[in-house]
């Protein structure tokens, strides 16, 4: 049976569908089968990213309408062949998700993947909790900024609440995948230290992903950024938070940003 | 105080943390709760009720939090009687 993560933030734009990518593809590198479902119905992106956008011809919503079969929806990886993908609906909403639907369609994919990777969309509404409902594990993406921190503590509330895991009393395993994470600003005191979101949030840390404009380069390209560039630094900390998804232990460093001859001469402190 | 202080920037980030942890130790106690605000709003527009009739536009319930205490403000506005009939009479 494979596991199924779901990808959640609350707050947009962190990073969900980004970090969904490059999470999936690194985790089918390593030859596992990784399937990747977009939950965005009506803001469909993930088939953007993976650069799979001229290919989609069903998608997640006529699966548990019965109009296609789920291996006819799935999309399989130029790149990487145990990488798949399930892709949102671009013109209907929300609503047309149902949940029956989507738990039939999230346990057909587990009894053939090792890994589901569930992207998502933004807010804490309907479409975020079918997200959620049926993972076993989280990966919170949280900017080291206030709104976004608060936004995953909520996140957080809901999957300690609304999930199938949680109704039936089990555990959800969580994690927190810092992103676009500036380490010159942190050790000026500017942003949120790492240290801080994490006591903060109480929950264990998955990776701390700098902010690279090689990732931009990757979602213009259509690639994740762990297949196209996996030797730059926002592509390891992928990989490496990865391995730690799949149980590794592996220490996290902290990126650290040495001082400034100006910073060291006017005495500014890291906070 | 030198005069490099000048040119020390304050920090903001342990700014934010301070707000962040009051903010959410409080959202996280009141979640899953019903909304004080709206609750009090609701009954104490029934109670008014019982007496004079009121619009519901006519009841503001605020509350702010503090750090040590909150205030809760209701702002109640009565229409006086006589003025019904002159407004009808203009």
């Amino acid at each position: 049976m494979g596991k199924v993560v779901v990808v959640t933030s609350g707050k947009g734009g962190v990073g969900k569908t980004t970090s969904t990518a490059a999470l999936g593809a690194a985790v089918a590198k390593t030859g596992k089968k990784v399937a990747l479902v977009d939950f965005d119905v009506g803001l469909r992106n993930l088939d953007l990213i993976m650069g799979a956008e001229r290919r989609v011809v069903f998608d997640l919503v006529n699966v548990i309408q019965g109009q296609a079969k789920l291996s006819q929806a799935l999309i399989r990886d130029k790149r990487v062949d145990t990488l798949f993908l399930l892709p949102a609906s671009q013109t209907r909403d929300k609503d047309a998700l149902t949940e029956d639907g989507v738990g039939e369609v999230i346990d057909k994919l587990r009894s053939v993947f090792d890994y589901v990777f569930c992207d998502s969309p933004a807010g804490i509404e309907r479409g975020a909790q079918l997200a959620m409902r049926f993972a076993d594990e989280a990966v919170i993406v949280t900017n080291p900024e206030v709104s976004s921190v608060r936004d995953s503590d909520r996140i957080i509330g809901l999957l300690d609440a609304r999930t199938m895991r949680a109704e039936q009393g089990e555990q959800i395993a969580k994690h927190v995948l810092v992103t676009r994470y500036d380490a010159a600003r942190a050790a000026r005191g500017e942003m949120l230290s790492i240290d801080d979101v994490l006591e903060i949030l109480s929950v264990p840390l998955l990776g701390i992903i700098p902010e690279s404009q090689d990732v931009l380069r990757a979602s213009n390209l259509g690639s994740p950024v762990t297949l196209s560039e996996p030797l730059n630094n926002a592509a390891k900390a992928y990989l490496e938070a990865a391995r730690r998804l799949e149980g590794e232990d592996l220490p996290v460093v902290v990126p650290f940003e040495r001082k400034g001859f100006l910073d060291r001469l006017l005495g500014r402190r890291a906070a | 105080m030198s005069i490099l202080d000048l040119f020390k920037r304050r920090t903001s980030a342990p700014v934010a943390r301070e707000r962040l942890q009051v903010l959410l130790a409080y959202e996280r106690r009141s979640r899953g709760q019903p909304d004080l605000v709206s609750i009090l709003r609701e009954e104490i527009m029934a109670v008014i009720a019982k007496h004079v009739q009121i619009d519901q536009d006519y009841l503001q319930v605020s509350m702010d939090r503090g750090e040590t205490m909150s205030t809760l403000e209701i702002d109640i506005q009565i229409p006086n009687k006589s003025a019904v009939p002159l407004a009808m009479a203009g």
